[in-house]
């Protein structure tokens, strides 16, 4: 059994901490984990991506090959396409709608949205707007890794734990809005996509 | 034996630990800062009072090291790629003294220019040297090599080189650690000083000793663990592949065995029989490795084209850092690419200055400023500041190495150019601008250095600064005029301040320096966090 899954987003959006949660999760069912991360130059603002593989087998590379991905999970519009050519034939792309404006020629949002309806697999939905309605701003990451769990390979209650794990040491309200944006991610997705696996 | 998830630097970090490791030094630099971070947090390392400060600039990491190893204990310094330039006269010369305690230099090379200047690639300082040198192509093995590589220096008696890349630095996997770290050397001195005396008399000695050492290196590398010679029923090719380079092939070959007979590199210098051996039973050699041609190079030197192909031949792309797709290539194998990117609507997003630095209003000052000069006065060098080059501030017109701005805003003057600014960030001011600020002095050349001093290391991620509160002593102890060392805070608001004050420094026909201080908005709380961690544990 394997995943591999390209995270995606803007520098600051907390795709690393996307990364750590599914990491644990994987970890606690025995799974081997490799994750390839972005620092330096464009963490200020710029495109950031991770590749995130988990598998049952050894793992040889730390970056997915094209055509690999299962999963394209990305909380910023224009940057889950930049990694398209990752996905496999079958893979999904789910990812945030919300744009980081950051750059004076961000395209159209219409344009965005519709190169990703022209994916056969993809879900994508709001998060930002999700995550102030249960007033947790900082947990639109979560929400989207709540929207991409039915694709990781893994347990809902395992990644249950790993948010627990991870948020800990910032105290059980902390653990509780977290576990609630992955609830909400998972609601929301199947509401708006129901045919998703 | 506990399973550990590390970064391929902590893995490094890891394993010097578990060597005994008596002083980390190092200067930050993407990828390689991670080694030093990770040992400032570790409780190991606290407990044993392992030196873990950073240093002012990588040359005096590696002399702090050799300083460490003269006394008997295994000491490491780390830096990226171009750190070892900087370093390069001690780490040269370190292998011609010869070290006592174990002693590890990291260079963390970044193919592809994720975060850098070029691609150089560390292999060439390692045989320049003429010390054995390790490539990892897994965390384990860079926790593996790094406890390995201690034993190795002290066996071989010489400074031993670890060459990382990008990815494994930055990519995270379990690693087996052992469950009771070695024990640290005990301090002595050597008991043959005068080998550490490179007069001439002596280091001719010395430098037989080293070339002497040079069969032996060959014979550790022919029996070392992390080379091997894996068979293939395929002769027609035969691939040697090194580093990160290897998983790439492998993982073109998922739960199968490669069809071609292997060679896969973990220590240098070349295990030549081993390469031999390849070399009678195939019909030609696919060399992958990351970086420059470097095990190519040594293979078919200038006449013996023909047989071996690589980055040389255009079998393999001359530049940039592999990866499994391109490896695939090579290998004639079926790509399996799905999706294009939609260029139409996948714009570039480079980095940028964080809203409410203080660079932008040291750059909006300037700006207002140069407009009448035009473009090609402003000397710039590395860090946060150097996105100053993009728009919307176009305002700097150089970055080569740390230090040049000043450097070459004096050898402009010298030529002539008037005004010759130099923008330079506090921590590459105490890395290697002071030394050029004093040559200005000397002549009272007429340049205007800016020092945007935002109190800490900003671009790797927010390290403690060596500048910190001492700018304004260090121009003076050098000899920058007192009346020409002015101070401001760079806010929105004083930008009419920072213009009026470059515009009365440039018209001064001398040395003067502007230090514009403001804390970095972004990484300051988080070093402060840093800061008093490392304080708990040091109790
Ligand atoms: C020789 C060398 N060492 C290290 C680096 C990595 N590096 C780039 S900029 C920088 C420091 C920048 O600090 P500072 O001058 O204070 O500017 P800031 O980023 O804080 O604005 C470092 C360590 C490098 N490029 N070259
Ligand atoms: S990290 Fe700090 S110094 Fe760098 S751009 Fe952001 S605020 Fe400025």
């Amino acid at each position: 059994m394997k995943t591999d899954i390209v995270l995606s987003g803007v520098g600051g959006q907390g795709i690393l901490t996307i990364a750590a949660i599914i990491s644990w999760a994987a970890v606690r069912n025995n799974m081997n984990v490799k994750q390839s991360e972005v620092h330096g130059m464009s963490q200020r603002g710029g495109s950031v991506y991770s590749h995130l593989r988990l598998s049952t087998e050894p793992i040889s590379s730390d970056l997915i090959p094209y055509g690999g991905a299962d999963l394209i999970l990305s909380v910023e519009p224009m940057e889950s396409l930049r990694y398209l050519p990752f996905l496999s034939k079958e893979g999904w792309l789910v990812t945030n709608i919300k744009p980081v404006k950051n750059i004076p020629d961000y395209p159209p949002e219409e344009d965005l949205i519709k190169a990703i309806e022209q994916l056969p697999h993809h879900v994508y939905l709001d998060a930002d707007k999700l995550a102030r309605d249960i007033q947790a701003t900082k947990s639109a990451n979560i929400i989207m890794l709540g929207a991409a769990s039915p694709f990781l390979g893994l347990k809902y209650e395992d990644l249950e734990w790993a948010i627990e794990k991870q948020f800990k040491s910032k105290g059980q309200d902390i653990v509780d809005i977290n576990k609630k944006a992955l609830k909400l991610g998972f609601d929301e997705a199947k509401r708006l996509f129901p045919d998703m696996a | 034996m506990p399973v550990l998830p590390l970064l391929g630097d902590e893995a490094i970090a890891q394993g010097a630990l578990d060597a005994g490791l008596s002083g980390m030094y190092a200067y930050p630099g993407t990828p390689s800062t991670e080694i030093m971070e990770y040992i400032q947090r570790s409780p190991l390392a606290a407990q044993r009072n392992v030196h873990r400060e950073w240093s002012s600039n990588e040359k005096t990491a590696v002399e702090s090291a050799l300083g460490m190893s003269y006394a008997g204990r295994r000491a490491m310094a780390a830096m990226k790629h171009v750190g070892l330039n900087v370093a390069a006269d001690p780490f040269i010369n370190s292998a011609i003294t010869g070290v006592i305690g174990g002693m590890v230099v990291v260079s963390a090379d970044d193919p592809s220019m994720h975060s850098s200047q070029n691609e150089q690639d560390s292999r060439f300082y390692g045989k320049f040297a003429m010390v054995p040198m390790f490539e990892p192509s897994t965390q384990q093995e860079a926790y593996d090599m790094a406890r390995y590589a201690f034993g190795l220096s002290e066996r071989v008696g010489l400074p031993v080189l670890l060459r990382m890349v990008t990815r494994l630095a930055h990519s995270r996997a379990a690693v087996k650690t052992v469950d009771t770290p070695g024990e640290e050397n005990k301090m002595h001195l050597p008991s043959d000083p005068m080998r550490f005396v490179l007069l001439p008399v002596n280091a001719r000695k010395r430098y037989k000793v080293l070339i002497g050492t040079q069969s032996h290196l060959v014979e550790e590398a022919e029996k070392s663990p992390f080379n091997k010679y894996i068979d293939g029923e395929d002769k027609s090719m035969g691939i040697i592949a090194s580093g990160v380079a290897y998983n790439y092939l492998m993982e073109n070959f998922p739960g199968q065995k490669v069809p071609y007979p292997v060679v896969k590199i973990g220590q240098y210098p070349l295990p030549v029989d081993m390469i031999r051996r390849l070399f009678d039973e195939v019909d030609k050699v696919l060399v992958l490795e990351e970086g420059y041609p470097f095990i190519e190079d040594q293979l078919t030197g200038l006449l013996t084209a023909g047989k071996v192909i690589g980055r040389y031949t255009g079998n393999v792309p001359r530049t940039g850092e592999l990866d499994p797709t391109i490896v695939g290539e090579v290998l004639g194998l079926e790509p399996k690419k799905a999706f294009e990117v939609p260029a139409d609507v996948v714009k570039g997003r480079p980095p940028q200055l964080c809203p409410g630095c203080g660079h932008i209003d040291v750059y909006m000052g300037l700006n207002k400023v140069m407009e009448k000069y035009g473009p090609g006065h402003v000397f710039s060098d590395i860090g946060c500041y150097t996105l100053g080059a993009l728009p919307p501030y176009n305002a700097i017109n150089t970055c080569v190495d740390m230090g040049a701005s000043i450097t070459m805003a004096k050898g402009a003057a010298d030529a002539g150019v008037r005004p010759a600014v130099a923008v330079i960030g506090d921590s590459t001011f105490t890395h290697s601008g002071m030394t050029g600020l004093l040559d200005a002095v000397i002549e009272n050349t007429p340049i205007t250095v800016i020092i945007s001093d935002n109190s800490l290391v900003a671009m790797t991620g927010g390290q403690e600064s060596h500048a910190k509160d001492r700018l304004v002593e260090i121009c003076k102890g050098l000899g920058v005029h007192p009346d020409h060392i002015r101070t401001i805070v760079p806010l929105p608001k004083s930008r009419d301040r920072i213009a009026q004050m470059i515009q009365e420094e440039i018209d001064y026909d001398g040395v003067s320096v502007i230090i514009a201080s403001r804390p970095c908005v972004t990484h300051t709380i988080s070093l402060k966090r840093k800061q008093r961690a490392k304080q708990q544990t040091n109790k």
